[in-house]
């Protein structure tokens, strides 16, 4: 590695505070954060949600809102003042010099410009090319990040490209006047796998080759551990580590970092492992899966009209098919993971089975009775409602705004099980508050009072409080914290082994569904591509497009599970 | 026995007091974060004082005439002068306030409802009834709005409860779209699916769920337009459609007034012009107030 002392660091941030004003006063949200960026390094700054380490980038960039200021220390930029440099300075070399990535690619375009000619603003505003050499420009930095077909997509909309390609598109207005230092916002969050794994790639060739520096803010540790070559660990606006990677995961000094490498899942870890030691209780015994299928489902389908209006529709274009009769079974007992990318299938295969959505044709056998017979408008008022719920993937958006935490929880004792004594619902509700984990003083709360943990609780307690025998879980974390999720997920594992029930668990996530699944079923394009025991299918996959989902999953070589004795050595 | 009685209604009593707390400290931190919207209410609540009770305050019967004290100027006996027939100015505008208050409050509460039930069905369930009350709703919006209130009451006749009507069905369609916008984005939020699998009827996410969650905008509507209404009902008695003489309505008095501006006796129409101008500032303002209090986002 190459020792910054002799050389100056390209960035150096120095004793940075930035305050944002809020309706209580000032709020400290970066707190004397130090860090430096070599030439030709590539930095993480690794954090979960509210760590500042966005914002540290924002100021970087000085591009924080109208509510935050920097209060005090130095921003340097290669022998430059950035902390109090005057706003036309700083417009010149944002996007010459300096270059942002943001997280959610769409949004980041203007929609109603062709992505050539968003990319050959950049050029002509920092005088990199004339108008007429610019569109030429414009298709040779399409092409080095290696869209293909690069003349004919510069003709296009972002509407038009799948968001991996927008994520491309992003890159290459970033990388277009060859700044020295590239910053990475979450660039991959919301992409697929295997995108991911594309764009970071992509990123790190093009980064080496021009020789540029790379400061990558990202949640997941195991995303900076394959990617950087030093990580700075945030929390709560400081700085707590500061190492190389490598040194990093083997001998993490901070007790956060470590309880963050601990949280993070990987291929070696059970569910229990994920928790600090002081939570850590007894997997509770494996139940007994019984061969009696709960869920059959034979030869689904799921046709959607092509969008349109009647002149279409008269052409008779044939229907998209979201999910290509698929047949799979639950058995009592049994966690079924439903592993797929997006647009795969299977949130419309989780919301047939759910029931929240008729099917085109095919079979849905619960308990030996055919729910397919009811329609979905009017399963509300089925016996059945009450053995089928389901975990929503955003637990912010599934709370009804206008309604407290007991409210939402009372709702289905309500409505499923005709309970109308307010204090036994009180009663029941705090019981259940209780099994998942959740303090009764909030039950009173708004859900906007509420963090993302608490949230996630409200919501499982909401889909156990009939105690259904089948429970869809739609990627019931993806929105969470690693170190919340892991707690949320031994609390599914634990409610599981308290009450008997099924899961259906739809995820992209293959090291989540390897801790909680019995089995699993990969999913590509409508179809079934592969189906097993969960320790077989993701160690010993058949089909390709597994394999190829495995090997995209960011496994840095330092991380336990691939290095597991070592770490042990240490601890010991 | 008694006590599974008692119980439950006990423990509403309890919420019921504490949900009335929490919604008073709202209304405070609301009131204090924003002067503008306190001038609002306070000015909402003098308006409204002045509707109930000022009928049995005012110094001088608003109808009696008196040929001998004809347009007299502005004194301490009259503060806002004498009409041409000798009636006191100031009891006529304070009189005024309860009728015009009425005719726009029930005008826009009749629209309110319709037009957001229209509204919310349109967005909810789509399909030929959405394409229906959105035709209806764009040939409503293709006539100029005052000359359509203008026809329908003097189809109609000419009552109070014509006005209203008129001045409802041309608010109709700002409700109805809005309404219909608003329900439209939230039908498949996640909470209303996790309802649905709660064992909601469609019908009673539609009413219990989405409904309160449109309320926000809603407000903000309602508070504007409630301004347009009281502009509406007086404009029609301006022109000498809906209340007539000798009845004391702001639009009658300022149409009358009009007539001697020109022969210097200003305060005919300047007084209930102002009247009417205040209490169209009044809900103007009040719009952004409104929102807040019914944002559950805006309480900590």
């Amino acid at each position: 590695m190459s020792t910054p002392l002799h050389n100056p660091p390209l960035l150096a941030v120095r004793d940075l505070c930035v305050e944002f004003a809020t309706r209580k006063g000032p709020v400290t949200a970066v707190r004397s954060v130090n860090l430096q960026v070599a030439k030709g390094e590539t930095l993480g700054i690794v954090g979960e949600s509210g760590s500042g380490k966005s914002v540290t980038s924002y100021a970087v960039m000085r591009i924080l809102d109208r509510a935050g200021r920097i209060v005090s220390g130095g921003i340097e930029f290669g022998g430059m003042q950035l902390h109090d440099a005057p706003e036309d300075m700083m417009s010149d070399l944002r996007g010459r010099e300096i270059s942002m990535i943001f997280q959610n690619p769409r949004a980041a375009l203007n929609p109603i410009r062709t992505v050539g000619k968003q990319i050959e603003d950049v050029l002509i505003r920092h005088a990199q090319a004339t108008h007429d050499q610019a569109k030429a420009k414009a298709i040779e930095a399409l092409e080095k990040v290696r869209i293909r077909d690069a003349a004919r997509r510069y003709h296009a909309y972002p509407f038009e490209l799948s968001g991996g390609m927008c994520q491309r598109v992003v890159i290459a207005i970033a990388l277009a006047c060859k700044p020295q230092l590239l910053i990475a916002d979450e660039p991959t969050t919301g992409l697929d796998v295997t995108t991911q794994k594309a764009v970071m790639e992509l990123v790190r060739e093009l980064t080496r080759s021009e020789g540029m520096s790379t400061l990558l803010i990202t949640h997941d540790l195991g995303l900076a551990g394959e990617y950087c070559d030093r990580i700075v660990v945030m929390e709560k606006g400081e700085v707590v580590e500061q190492q190389d990677t490598a040194k990093l995961f083997t001998f993490p000094a901070h007790p956060y970092t470590r309880r963050l490498i601990r949280s993070t899942p990987h291929a070696a870890a059970t569910i229990r492992d994920l928790l600090p030691d002081d939570l850590r209780l007894p997997l509770p015994s494996a139940m007994t899966v019984s061969s009696e299928p709960l869920l059959e489902v034979s030869n689904l389908v799921k046709e959607f009209d092509p969008p349109g209006g009647l002149l279409q529709r008269l052409k008779k274009r044939t229907p998209y098919r979201a999910v290509a009769g698929i047949s799979f079974s639950v058995a009592r007992g049994e966690s079924v993971g439903l592993v797929g990318e997006s647009g795969c299938g299977k949130s419309t295969t989780s919301a047939m089975v759910m029931r929240l959505l008729d099917a085109t044709a095919g079979s849905i056998r619960f308990k030996g009775q055919e729910l397919t017979a009811v329609s979905a408008a009017a399963f509300a008022r089925s016996p059945l409602r009450r053995e089928l719920q389901m975990v929503f993937q955003d637990p912010h958006e599934s709370l009804n705004p206008r309604a407290t935490a007991a409210q939402s929880i009372a709702d289905p004792l309500i409505r499923l099980e005709g309970m109308s004594n307010g204090a036994e619902i009180r009663a029941r509700v705090e019981a259940l508050a209780t099994q998942v984990g959740l303090q009764h003083e909030l039950l009173d709360r708004l859900p906007h009072q509420l963090s993302g943990g608490q949230k996630a609780r409200v919501g499982i307690a909401r889909a156990i409080s009939t105690k259904p025998e089948l429970l869809i879980l739609d990627e019931p974390t993806a929105a969470l914290d690693v170190s919340v999720q892991a707690v949320v997920l031994n609390l599914l594992a634990d409610l599981k082994a308290e009450f008997g029930m099924s899961y259906l668990f739809v995820s992209h996530d293959l090291e989540v569904v390897r801790l909680l699944c019995d089995r699993v079923i990969v999913m590509r394009a409508g179809c079934i591509v592969e189906e097993g025991q969960a320790a077989r299918v993701l160690s010993a996959p058949q089909a390709d497009y597994t394999r190829e989902l495995l090997a995209a999953i960011p496994r840095p070589a330092h991380l336990p599970g691939h290095a597991a004795p070592v770490v042990e050595a240490v601890r010991a | 026995m008694t006590d599974t009685v008692m119980n439950p209604s006990m423990a509403a009593a309890a919420s019921r007091s504490s949900s009335w707390s929490r919604g008073f400290a709202h209304f405070r931190y609301v009131m204090t974060s924003n002067p503008v919207t306190f001038l609002a209410f306070v000015m909402l609540a003098a308006m409204i004082a002045v509707a109930v009770f000022g009928p049995s305050l005012v110094p001088h019967d608003p109808l009696a005439t008196a040929a001998d004290k004809a347009l007299k100027p502005p004194t301490w006996q009259h503060w806002f002068g004498t009409d041409q027939l000798g009636r006191d100015v100031f009891s006529r505008v304070v009189v005024a306030t309860r009728l015009d208050l009425l005719i726009s409050v029930s005008a826009v509460a009749l629209s309110f409802v319709c037009g957001a039930l229209m509204g919310a069905c349109a967005g909810y369930w789509g399909g030929w009834f959405d394409k229906l009350s959105g035709r209806l709703l764009d040939t409503i919006m293709a006539f100029p709005l005052f000359v359509l209130a203008m026809g329908i009451v003097a189809a109609a006749g000419n009552t109070i409860q014509n006005i209203v009507i008129a001045t409802a069905i041309i608010n109709l369609p700002f409700y109805a779209r809005v309404a219909r916008a608003e329900v439209s984005i939230r039908r498949n939020a996640g909470y209303v699916q996790a309802a649905r699998l709660s064992g909601n009827s469609e019908l009673r996410i539609l009413i219990m769920k989405i409904l309160p969650n449109t309320l926000p905008p809603m407000m903000v509507q309602l508070s504007l337009n409630m301004g347009w209404a009281i502009l509406n009902a007086a404009g029609l008695s301006f022109i000498g459609l809906g209340v007539r003489p000798p009845t004391a309505e702001w639009g009658i008095m300022v149409a009358e007034g009009a007539n001697y501006i020109v022969s210097g006796e200003w305060w005919l129409a300047l007084f209930p012009g102002a009247a009417l101008m205040l209490a169209v500032f009044t809900f103007n303002l009040l719009g952004d107030g409104l929102r807040d209090l019914v944002d559950p986002q805006r309480r900590t």
